[in-house]
This record gives C-alpha cells, sequence and structure tokens, in this order.
C-alpha cells in the first residue's frame, strides 16, 4: 500500500510538470487526466512491460548480466523472486539499480555479500532508469525461459528435408550407375549372341589381323616416325615444364585447422576487420596469428552460434569449436573465469614465403595501403581458407609494375619523388620504378 | 588383354589426376632453402612447452614500452578516472589516427559513432555496450585508457592490440566522439 502511494506520488508530479508544459487550460481536464494516467502506470508499476523491458535490458544490463547464465554479475532470471526469499523487496532493488556502491557503503549485509562473491566489480549505476522502465526490466526477468520447442521442429525439418535431398541425390546417381552397368551387359550379351549366331549360320567373320595395324604404318615411314618423334618429345616437354614450375607452388592449399575458425563468419557476417585480430600486419613482418585472448575480447560473452548453418557445418559443430576454444584458452564458461590451464593452439600456416624471399606486412599494409584482399582474396567469403595467390615472384613483381605509389602528403619525400617522375618521364610512379624490382628488397 | 592394358592406362591417369591433395602442402626443389634455420615466428622451437612465442622473463620491459602501474581492480579504475591524464598535447592528438584505429578495434561492438550500436551489437552477438554520453558511468580520459589497458566486465584488454601512444590516441578520439553525442 505504502509501494503504490509512493508512486503514485512521484507520477504525480512528474505528470504535472509534463502537463504544466504543454500548458493546458481547462483544470478540469488536467487533474482528470493526472489521476488517469497515475492509476495506469501505478498499475503497470505492479506489473510493467516485459517488451519494453527486454529492450532496456539489451541496452543497459546485458553487457553485464544475462538471463540464465553467470556473466560478470549474476544470472537475472527470476531475480526478485530469489531477491524476497532474501527479505528484499523491490525498493531495495531500485536503490540497487539507481546506486549500488551507496547501498554497499550503507552496510547492507546482502548488497556486501554480492558485491564481494562477484570480485568487488561495483555495479555501474544507472540513475536514467526510472522506476517504471526498473518495473520493465523486472517483468522481462520473471518471464519464463522459452523452450525452444518450434525451432528444434523447424531445424528438425529443414535437416531432414535437406537429408531427404542429398540422400535422394545419392538414390539418383546409384540407379544411373545400375542402369550404365546393365546397358554394359546387356551389350555385351547381344555381342555374344550375335557372334553364335554368326557361327551357327557359317558366316565368316571378319579378320581384324589382316589389317596392317597403325603403329607398323608409322615404324614403317620414316616421315610420319620423326613428326610423331618431334610431337612425343614436344608435348612431354610441355607437361614436364608444367609439372616442375608447380613445385613449391602452394596456391590452393587448404589445411584443416584445429580449430574450425569461420573466416566467413567472423570478417564476412560479422564484418570484423582483417587488423582486429591480425593487428600485427600494421607493425610487424608477420601478420600476426592472434593470441587467444583475442579470441576471448567477444567469446567471454559469445558462447553459442546462432547463424546460418549448413549440414556440414552445423550448430552443434560451431558450439563445439567454442568449447575448443574455451579448453584451450583455460576458460571455464560456467564459472566465468580462467582456470589457468591454458594450452597453445596448433595452427597450420598456410602462406609461407620461401626463407630465401623477405617478405614485410608493415611495408605493405600500413606504408603502401594495400588491401589485404589484394594477395590473401575473398578471404572473408572462405569458411576454410585456401591460399589464394601462387606467391611466386613473377606474381610480386607484376602487381611493383603495375601498382602506383601514392607520393601525395608526403613531404620529406617529395624532392627524390620529382626527381624520378623526371627521370622516367611518367606522372605517375610505380613501385617498380621506385625500386621495387631491385634483387636486394627481397633477397638477402 | 589388350582391353585390360586400356583400363589399367585409365585407371592411372584417374589415380594420378586425383591425387591433388589440397590439405598437404606441395613439394619443394630444395627444403633447406625454403625452410628457415633458425626459428620462424609463432613456429615450433626446443622450448619446455614447444613453442617459438615465448614470455619475456618476469620483469623484464621491452625498449619502448613503460609500466603502467595502476591496478586491475575497481580502486586501480578510479585512481586512473581521477587522476591519469593523457601525455599528448594538443599538437601530438591525431585524431586521423585514432579514428582509423578506433573504427578496427572499437568501432565493432561501440560502434562507428560511440553511440554503443556497433555490428555485432546491431546483430545481437554481444548486447548492452554502453553509449559514451552515459551519464551513469561519466568516462574520463583516465577511465578510457584504464579501460583499454586492463579491460572492463565483459570488455577485454586491447594492450596486446594497441601501442602506449595508439592507445593515448584512441582516448582522444572517443573523447570526441564523447563530445559529439552530448551536444
Amino acid at each position: 500500500m505504502k509501494k503504490s502511494y509512493q508512486s503514485l506520488e512521484v507520477n504525480l508530479t512528474n505528470n504535472m510538470r509534463k502537463v504544466i508544459h504543454r500548458k493546458l487550460s481547462i483544470n478540469i481536464l488536467r487533474l482528470g487526466l493526472i489521476i488517469l494516467l497515475a492509476f495506469t502506470t501505478s498499475l503497470s508499476a505492479q506489473e510493467g512491460d516485459s517488451v519494453k523491458g527486454k529492450s532496456l535490458f539489451n541496452a543497459n544490463c546485458a553487457a553485464c548480466h544475462k538471463l540464465d547464465k553467470k556473466m560478470t554479475g549474476p544470472a537475472l532470471r527470476h531475480v526478485e523472486v530469489r531477491l524476497a526469499s532474501e527479505g528484499l523487496d523491490r525498493e531495495w532493488i531500485y536503490a540497487w539499480v539507481k546506486n549500488s556502491s551507496a547501498v554497499i557503503k550503507s552496510g547492507d549485509a546482502y548488497g556486501n555479500k554480492i558485491y564481494n562473491e562477484y570480485g568487488k566489480a561495483a555495479m555501474t549505476p544507472f540513475p536514467q532508469l526510472s522506476n517504471a522502465d526498473i518495473d520493465n526490466i523486472l517483468a522481462y526477468t520473471a518471464e519464463e525461459k522459452k523452450v525452444p520447442a518450434v525451432s528444434v521442429d523447424t531445424a528438425a525439418v529443414s535437416s531432414s528435408s535437406s537429408d531427404s535431398s542429398s540422400v535422394s541425390n545419392e538414390i539418383i546417381l546409384g540407379a544411373l550407375a545400375f542402369l550404365f552397368m546393365l546397358l554394359v551387359i546387356a551389350l555385351y550379351s547381344v555381342k555374344k549372341t550375335l557372334r553364335r549366331f554368326a557361327e551357327v549360320h557359317n558366316i565368316e567373320l571378319e579378320n581384324s589381323t589382316e589389317k596392317t595395324p597403325l603403329w607398323k604404318v608409322i615404324i614403317k615411314n620414316q616421315f610420319l616416325m620423326i613428326v610423331v618423334a618431334i610431337f612425343f618429345l614436344l608435348s612431354s616437354a610441355y607437361f614436364i615444364y608444367g609439372y616442375l614450375s608447380q613445385i613449391g607452388v602452394d596456391q590452393g592449399y587448404q589445411p584443416v585447422q584445429p580449430i574450425h575458425f569461420s573466416h566467413k563468419i567472423h570478417a564476412g557476417d560479422n564484418g570484423i576487420d582483417c587488423k582486429y585480430c591480425h593487428s600485427s600486419a600494421r607493425v610487424s613482418k608477420t601478420s600476426g596469428i592472434p593470441s587467444l585472448n583475442v579470441c576471448m575480447n567477444c567469446h567471454k560473452s559469445v558462447s553459442d552460434y546462432n547463424g546460418e548453418t549448413t549440414i556440414e557445418h552445423s550448430k552443434e559443430f560451431y558450439d563445439g569449436e567454442i568449447q575448443k576454444l574455451y579448453a584451450a584458452a583455460g576458460w571455464d564458461d560456467a564459472d566465468q573465469k580462467y582456470t589457468g590451464e591454458s594450452q597453445p593452439v596448433k595452427w597450420v600456416r598456410i602462406h609461407n614465403l620461401p626463407d630465401f624471399a623477405y617478405f614485410n606486412h608493415s611495408q605493405h599494409v600500413t606504408v603502401a595501403g594495400v588491401e589485404c584482399q589484394k594477395c590473401h582474396g575473398p578471404v572473408e567469403e572462405m569458411e576454410v581458407v585456401y591460399q589464394h595467390a601462387p606467391l611466386t615472384m613473377g606474381w610480386c613483381i607484376n602487381c611493383h609494375r603495375e601498382t602506383d605509389v601514392n607520393v601525395k602528403d608526403n613531404a620529406y619525400y617529395t624532392k627524390i619523388h620529382e626527381e624520378l617522375s623526371k627521370k622516367y618521364g611518367v606522372d605517375k610512379l610505380t613501385a617498380a620504378q621506385m625500386g621495387g624490382l631491385e634483387c636486394g628488397k627481397c633477397h638477402y | 588383354m589388350k582391353s585390360l592394358i586400356k583400363i589399367l592406362a585409365i585407371a592411372v591417369v584417374l589415380v594420378v589426376v586425383s591425387c591433388k591433395k589440397d590439405t598437404a602442402p606441395n613439394y619443394q626443389f630444395m627444403p633447406n632453402m625454403y625452410e628457415s634455420a633458425g626459428y620462424e615466428t609463432y613456429g615450433e622451437a626446443a622450448f619446455p612447452n614447444g613453442v617459438e612465442a615465448q614470455l619475456p622473463a618476469q620483469g623484464s620491459i621491452a625498449r619502448g614500452f613503460i609500466p603502467f602501474d595502476i591496478d586491475n581492480t575497481t580502486e586501480g579504475y578510479n585512481l586512473a578516472k581521477e587522476t591519469l591524464k593523457s601525455p599528448l598535447d594538443s599538437t601530438q592528438v591525431d585524431l586521423v589516427t585514432g579514428k582509423e584505429l578506433y573504427n578496427i578495434y572499437c568501432g565493432i561492438c561501440h560502434g562507428n559513432k560511440g553511440n554503443g550500436q556497433g555490428n555485432l551489437v546491431k546483430r545481437e552477438k554481444i548486447l548492452g555496450i554502453p553509449s559514451y554520453d552515459d551519464a551513469g558511468r561519466a568516462i574520463t580520459e583516465g577511465s578510457i585508457y584504464h579501460t583499454i589497458y586492463h579491460g572492463k566486465n565483459a570488455m577485454g584488454s586491447y594492450a596486446n592490440q594497441l601501442n602506449e601512444e595508439e592507445r593515448w590516441q584512441v582516448v582522444s578520439y572517443v573523447l570526441k566522439l564523447k563530445a559529439d553525442l552530448e551536444k
């Protein structure tokens, strides 16, 4: 009773202010409106709007709280019931949300207990939330957990339908193979019966040995022999040359990684910048394989996958890969703590220049401003990364010949750029003209 | 007999063609010219845990790095919030660099405008990212730097992706975004 009276009072003053702004002239209407509004809001103070509550929760609370899982702060489903069992009412929650450190300083027993339990990380004060906002949030937390029965059903249906499609494909292929086999057998038996017929009717079969075979003709004719020999030598030279020049080229190399990291999901769907994880590409020779703490920047919050799936890569598969990451980083997801038992992940290197060629990422990424995709291809579309470019010397040189160097706003080198332009008689210098073809640039 | 030879030849060709495996690297001409004799970055090495990437000896300080003495605690956060000031003066602040780095490392969650509406938030992967003009947090340059360095709550540390100077450039840019939001 006392509670509703208080909220009535607050609402009265709030609404009064609003109404004065609007400058309504009719006093009676104003009073009626106030009473009406106060009545409705005091009603909702009891119930709360869980839809509004959800958006408020996602905007303000979800940074540290989840509904069903411990995070930076405790799980919040049915928090009011839990607190009621501790003898704490909604007024306590209002006070706590608006300024938790004041509650802790006042010596509140439960507040101090929670504060110590969660590593003395004080909850951010939310003075901007009104009591009605908090009521809405509480209404959202009081909702029962939705059993994802419908989604499971549709998932099962979709997977079974996709399964059935692949199964039907296999059946069709099998049937075709069977038909083909039947055809071969039929033809063979037809040939056999025809021969038997011929024998029965004493028809002489054409004897194939009477003709001189092609290879004998060729051996007898010297000119043909030379032509064939030259053709044979040239074609084998062509194939040997092709084979030898692809040795050491790993274009298309697509190893299986210990943790299935999908660049398509991270860089493509979520649009995370390449340099977010490969941060040392900006400043060092190597592009940098991120240490696991970089993964954990996001995966502390993202513990399951909710995006598109395929038959090969299901939700369970992706969730399992995230669990692999947790195991390697030593992260206990239930307790939201590091166990300290981490182990290195043995990633398989894909792009690997031979030791006798020097390549520096920062020179290309930061100085030249080359897009990562120029050499690595459409990585943001790759579920499993493969080597896009051949990484041969010819490929490097070709790019150096074609790429115009951006010499703008580079005051320190203005003079030498001008002289080089004069020397080559061009407006725009290419990387090759700046010395990008010198042997010693890459081989030393 | 002849047809058997033909079938064999076709089978050999098929096997040779299908042998190209993408999951294994190709042959090399002279492996000892290709493979480095020294340890390669992230390679295997003869250390107790078998990796080349070792932690520096405890207490060592890398050249050009200055230790950050404020602890990763609530007290440390409050101390930084009140006392820590940017070493960059107005001529050293480079908002272009700051923006570039911010958009790579922070914008994905905090939004390129700092309003807490980054791509991961819009796609509901990570929720509850506050806007920089949040009154309850009232961030200052010291608290921003402390948060980048140590992380806070669900946010991790960005100390290994940004060096000290870059962190302060990002701090300057965050303050600019905060000022823009408060307009």
